[in-house]
């Protein structure tokens, strides 16, 4: 009995520690400008007693930049989570897979093109989404091979289709002419330029999308057995397994949509958070909620220490930098290790 | 319990099971039986709705299957699969708790009473002592363990094993069904299993059926089904079912496939 309180113990622990962690780094995040604010100005400023160029700084200028970190973080975070207990492998994510390729093509396509059904600021969610279910299931069709997803197939038809998506980008932003510099700035991930009515749209999807991860965890771990399995325990694997997918997809365009391609999240944050935590995702979903906000800021707050010096460095290099190396150490591993095969 | 009503079910237009009726009662254990590729396994499918009949029905409790939906079946029957390897993290508990997933909603969490009935279904398995034990790192005969207290946590009326001796020992094999035996006894559960073990249906089952070539070859108890005939017919062997006074219960006694025994004499 001793450990199943020490287990609740070591779950309260790490969300403790992940929400101090994210307070932090939001703090510092918000202190950034021109000249950086203290931790103490921006902790009052936030707290509305601060000075008034302080509270301007924090609440006007940086508070849309900072929410979206936080939603596209959780998103992706989640999304990665999920897409790896669905496709049985601590491979997928968003990223690996070429979904934010996909969804970057469809945002891409509403940037270049004046589509007026709809207004733009809808329209690029909405292609975003359609051209990443797409990616989604036709990645899955290729790397499914007999009831499982081995990582090898997974890894190639992600980079394989990932590699497409983004030679058309590519050809896109080469059409775009005078928009070109707009577009590789936002391929590059980038959150300088988040508005609040961009927060209004991506924040309800990214919402729904957990919600239904969420209430799907408990399926997720039955189906992780095998679909047998889960349909033993009364799971309607295929019904899930769809909704799921929708869900990833979803989420991943939200994310994509205004801020373009933040890679790597999705791994690496419900990687560490597994091993900390364990595979239960009843436990692992929440987490890799707060823990994507985390990450994310914190890549945020770094890119904007460095960039001073260099300019506004683009969020997507910071989050390559570290999670592409962490990426290579796993396929180095014995998945073994981390609780895999 | 479980009425089968005259199933029939092909895979790609081969068929698969012709005209099956069955029907288990309660507090039993009966075994279908059969040479590998008979369909005894999709009977199993069959019998919680993992597959859907091409035409007769499958009823539970007097209400067709296809009725009622997985969760609402999950509550009654529990399954045993076959392979039962995982490659997951998941400790003991974990595994064991899925089984009271049908009964939680989406976003309930297991209340005590719940956590109670995990802790028995533990404690009548016998795995109470690494219930926090990393599934992944067990043997295959504790994983089964495992599994089996994970469908008694679904506290179901009948539970469907299918082959749960195929992937263990001989020691481990007995553990197993002696396991099943006295909890169907305690509990008055009805077990469905399957298996191309004829030894151990002999042993464990009241009653069995016999597939081959697609249909009910025979039904009743082991001594009306087990004949020499019919074990001939069905597996191409010479055996005999003799009541073994050492073992105080019926076996087979296998003499060589039909073939051997004919050419030695």
């Amino acid at each position: 009995m001793e450990s199943v309180a020490k287990r609740k113990r070591r779950v309260t622990m790490v969300f403790a520690t992940l929400f101090i962690i994210l307070f932090l780094f939001m703090v510092l995040d918000l202190a950034q400008a021109f000249i950086p604010l203290t931790f103490e100005e921006a902790f009052w400023a936030l707290l509305g007693k601060g000075t008034e160029t302080h509270e301007i700084i924090v609440w006007k200028m940086n508070l849309p930049r900072v929410t979206m970190a936080c939603l596209v973080g959780s998103g992706l975070g989640i999304a990665g989570a999920t897409m790896q207990a669905l496709f049985r492998n601590p491979m997928a994510s968003p990223y690996i897979l070429g979904l934010s390729s996909g969804a970057s093509l469809g945002a891409a396509v509403a940037l270049t093109f004046p589509i007026t059904i709809l207004p733009q600021m809808l329209m690029i969610p909405l292609l975003a989404f359609l051209s990443c279910m797409a990616t989604l299931f036709l990645v899955y069709n290729i790397s499914h091979v007999g009831g499982r997803v081995p990582t090898e197939t997974l890894l190639l038809a992600g980079i394989a289709v990932g590699a497409l998506l983004s030679a058309l980008v590519s050809l896109l932003t080469y059409m775009a002419g005078e928009q070109m510099a707009g577009i590789v700035y936002w391929t590059m991930g980038n959150l300088t330029n988040a508005k609040w009515d961009n927060i209004m749209v991506v924040g309800p999807l990214i919402f729904a999308g957990c919600m239904i991860m969420i209430s799907s965890s408990r399926d997720l771990n039955a189906m992780m057995l095998g679909d047998a399995h889960a349909q033993d325990l009364g799971v309607e694997v295929k019904k899930v397994r769809l909704q799921l997918l929708v869900a990833s997809a979803l989420v991943t365009a939200a994310a994509v949509a205004f801020v373009g391609v933040i890679g790597f999240v999705g791994l690496v944050v419900p990687h560490i958070l597994r091993i900390l935590l364990g595979p239960n995702n009843r436990v692992l979903l929440p987490a890799s909620i707060v823990g994507g906000a985390t990450f994310v800021l914190m890549c945020d707050f770094i890119s904007r220490v460095i960039a001073p010096k260099i300019g506004i460095l683009p969020i997507g290099i910071v989050t390559a930098l570290i999670g592409a190396p962490y990426f290579i150490y796993l396929l180095r591993r014995r998945r073994s290790e981390v609780g895999w095969d | 319990m479980l009425t089968v009503e005259d199933i029939c079910f092909s895979y790609h237009d081969k068929p698969v099971l012709k005209n099956v009726d069955l029907q288990v009662k309660k507090g039993e254990i009966i075994g279908i039986l059969g040479p590998n590729g008979c369909g005894k396994t999709t009977l199993l499918k069959l019998l919680n709705r993992n597959l859907h009949p091409d035409s007769g029905r499958v009823l539970m409790m007097g209400t067709d299957l296809e009725d009622i939906s997985k969760r609402r079946i999950a509550r009654h029957i529990a399954v045993v699969p076959q392979s039962n390897e995982i490659r997951f993290a998941f400790s003991v508990r974990d595994i064991v708790s899925m089984g009271r997933m049908p009964f939680l909603d989406r976003f309930q969490g297991e209340s005590s009473e719940d956590t109670h009935i995990v802790e028995e279904a533990m404690e009548k398995t016998n795995i109470m002592e690494f219930a926090d034990r990393l599934i992944n790192t067990m043997s295959g005969g504790e994983r089964q363990r495992v599994i089996i207290a994970r469908a008694l946590a679904q506290r179901p009326g009948i539970i469907l094993l299918d082959e749960p001796t195929l992937h263990l020992d001989i020691n481990h094999q007995f553990e197993v069904l002696d396991l099943v035996n006295r909890l169907s006894k305690e509990e008055d559960l009805t077990v469905v299993i399957v298996s191309h073990d004829l030894p151990m249906v002999v042993k464990f089952c009241d009653r069995i059926v016999l597939i081959h070539n697609n249909k009910v070859f025979a039904m009743g108890t082991p001594e009306e089904v087990l004949t020499t005939e019919n074990m001939r017919a069905v597996f191409n062997i010479e055996a005999v079912l003799e009541y073994d006074e050492t073992l105080r219960s019926n076996s087979v006694k296998i003499l060589g496939s039909c073939r051997t025994v004919r050419e030695r004499s």
